[in-house]
């Protein structure tokens, strides 16, 4: 081996090197990007979330006309019939159910990238699994599940996760609709101890605009179980071939936010300008005074 | 061999280490990570009941409140309020980012950022670049102290507050609450943006634990819907 053959190993060799530290520097700047979602996270429930006081409650939710008609015509009832006892509720119910979550995470063995990131299960929420491998959504016509399908990357320190294939569900227990066309965007903010989702959800059918909402989390270290106990359903009074329903304009439960909160009944049932600073204005004083 | 590596490696974390220094030599303006200013109107959709209507005395759902505090609440007078000219009470910064209002965010100057409410007419200031020299008069929105976070985030930390309520029907804050919150920018669907605004309000004469929100906006092209209208304690 001569000096130029020493030369020019020697030159591959510090190329290499360089190139090592810069592939470093890139893989670490990239890991430092994201931050541990993994976890317990306590709910704090210092927000009205689920919605669920009254039966025509639908404040907030920008229903459509057809959402509207569906929500009116549910009865609570239903819930009695065996076959819907234990029917749960979709990925939605994350960011407005009483409960925390528990995150984690799998992670590839060989190349140490997470695969997936799984938000455990309560009694009436299927675990929700957000898959972080690239892998695409299903065909359109593939199975709906209450979960449904959903992936995720990061952005910067955020994580976002887009949910579809849900089956024809709940935007809040009491009724309000949600088709299988429904689908989820999650924004996963950590501050601190503090972990903020906010959710964009989207439904071409039962929503007429997108509807936002959040949810804040408080880092715990008490565990949280990764799912809740089993459903078990059981006789509750519902006959067989029944549905309880309200036939349009039957709904007896409809002024009740108004009587009992003084909310007008536009917003009860959910139409979406009253969810705007202008409607307050709309509001007849007397509702204002309490 | 070795000491060319090791120039290397140095140069390479010296270079990796430039954006940053140049930022924290930057104005908070000039080194925003994103863009924060325009107008944003707030999505009510949730917690209506207690935000866009005012909720009748004793309706306290959530907060997690001392007993000190419900015996407060409880002798909530709207009139005596605006009696006393403190019907600006629950426009505090422990609470104005919860009312149904427009908010127009701008500069002031390089380091301090400009939040004003169309709804009780309020301007909160983030200052970027100091510390409160001396306490000075407290006031609804207190002092406001600012800062960029690695993740994109504006974290607020402020403090002097004049005692106010968390909400309309009188549930209180003390002088000695301290806010945080945290604001984040996200894309919506079909164009257009998301401000959620994560507040923490620690307050141990009042609040059994830190009460913890966030609020949802959406950014509007201009302001043809900024509609000014002061405090009212009903």
């Amino acid at each position: 081996m001569g000096p130029n053959a020493l030369h020019l190993k020697m030159s591959r060799s510090n190329l290499m090197i360089v190139g090592a530290v810069f592939l470093c520097l890139f893989a670490c700047l990239s890991a430092a990007a994201q931050v541990e979602i993994t976890g317990s996270w306590a709910a704090r429930n210092h927000e009205f979330l689920t919605g669920d006081g009254l039966p025509v409650d639908f404040t907030g939710i920008p229903l459509s006309d057809e959402g509207r008609i569906r929500a009116l015509s549910y009865s609570e009832s239903q819930l009695s019939m065996v076959e819907r006892q234990c029917q749960g509720w979709p990925a939605f119910y994350l960011v407005q159910g009483p409960f925390g979550l528990k995150i984690w995470s799998e992670t590839d063995p060989l190349k140490g990238n997470v695969i997936s990131y799984t938000i455990g299960a309560w009694e009436d929420r299927a675990p929700l699994t957000i898959w972080m491998d690239g892998r695409p959504h299903p065909s359109k016509y593939a199975e709906h599940t209450r979960a449904g399908f959903t992936t995720g990357t990061w952005e910067g320190n955020t994580l976002v996760a887009y949910t579809t294939h849900m089956k024809a569900a709940f935007l809040r227990k009491t009724g309000a609709p949600s088709s299988d066309e429904a689908t989820m965007t999650l924004r996963f903010y950590r501050h601190g101890d503090i972990l903020t989702v906010l959710a964009i959800i989207e439904d071409p059918i039962y929503l007429a605009e997108p509807w936002i909402l959040s949810r804040s989390f408080q880092l715990s270290a008490t565990s949280l179980p990764p799912t809740g106990p089993p459903c078990l359903t059981t006789y509750e009074g519902s006959t067989a071939q029944t549905a309880p329903h309200y036939l349009p304009e039957k709904n007896p439960f409809v002024d009740e936010m108004t009587t009992k909160y003084g909310v007008p009944r536009d917003a009860a049932i959910g139409k979406p300008e009253t969810l705007y600073p202008e409607y307050r204005k709309k509001i007849p004083p007397a509702r204002l005074v309490p | 061999m070795r000491v060319f590596s090791i120039a290397a490696l140095v140069t390479l974390l010296f270079v990796a280490a430039l954006p940053r220094a140049a930022a924290q030599d930057r104005s908070a303006k000039a080194s925003a990570p994103v863009e924060f200013t325009g107008y944003w109107v707030a999505v009510v959709t949730k917690d209506w009941r207690f935000r866009m209507v005012t909720p009748r005395k004793g309706d306290y759902q959530s907060v997690p409140m001392t007993q000190q505090a419900r015996k407060i609440a409880d002798a909530w007078d709207p009139k005596a309020d605006e009696a006393s000219g403190d019907q600006c009470k629950a426009y505090g910064a422990a609470a104005i980012m919860r009312l149904p209002a427009r908010f127009h965010i701008t500069w002031q100057d390089d380091n301090t950022l400009r939040v004003e409410s169309d709804a009780g007419m309020q301007t909160r200031l983030f200052h970027f670049d100091s510390q409160p020299l001396s306490p000075g008069a407290r006031s609804w929105q207190g002092y406001s102290m600012a800062q960029w976070q690695t993740s994109a985030s504006l974290k607020v930390a402020t403090i002097n507050l004049r005692s106010g309520y968390l909400r309309k029907n009188g549930v209180p804050y003390s002088e000695n609450a301290a806010v945080t919150e945290y604001f984040d920018i996200a894309p919506l669907p079909g164009g257009g943006q998301v401000l959620l605004v994560t507040t923490i309000v620690d307050d141990p004469r009042y609040l059994q634990q830190p009460f913890i929100v966030s609020s949802e906006f959406k950014k509007e092209a201009d302001g043809s819907k900024w509609d000014p209208t002061p405090c009212t304690s009903k």
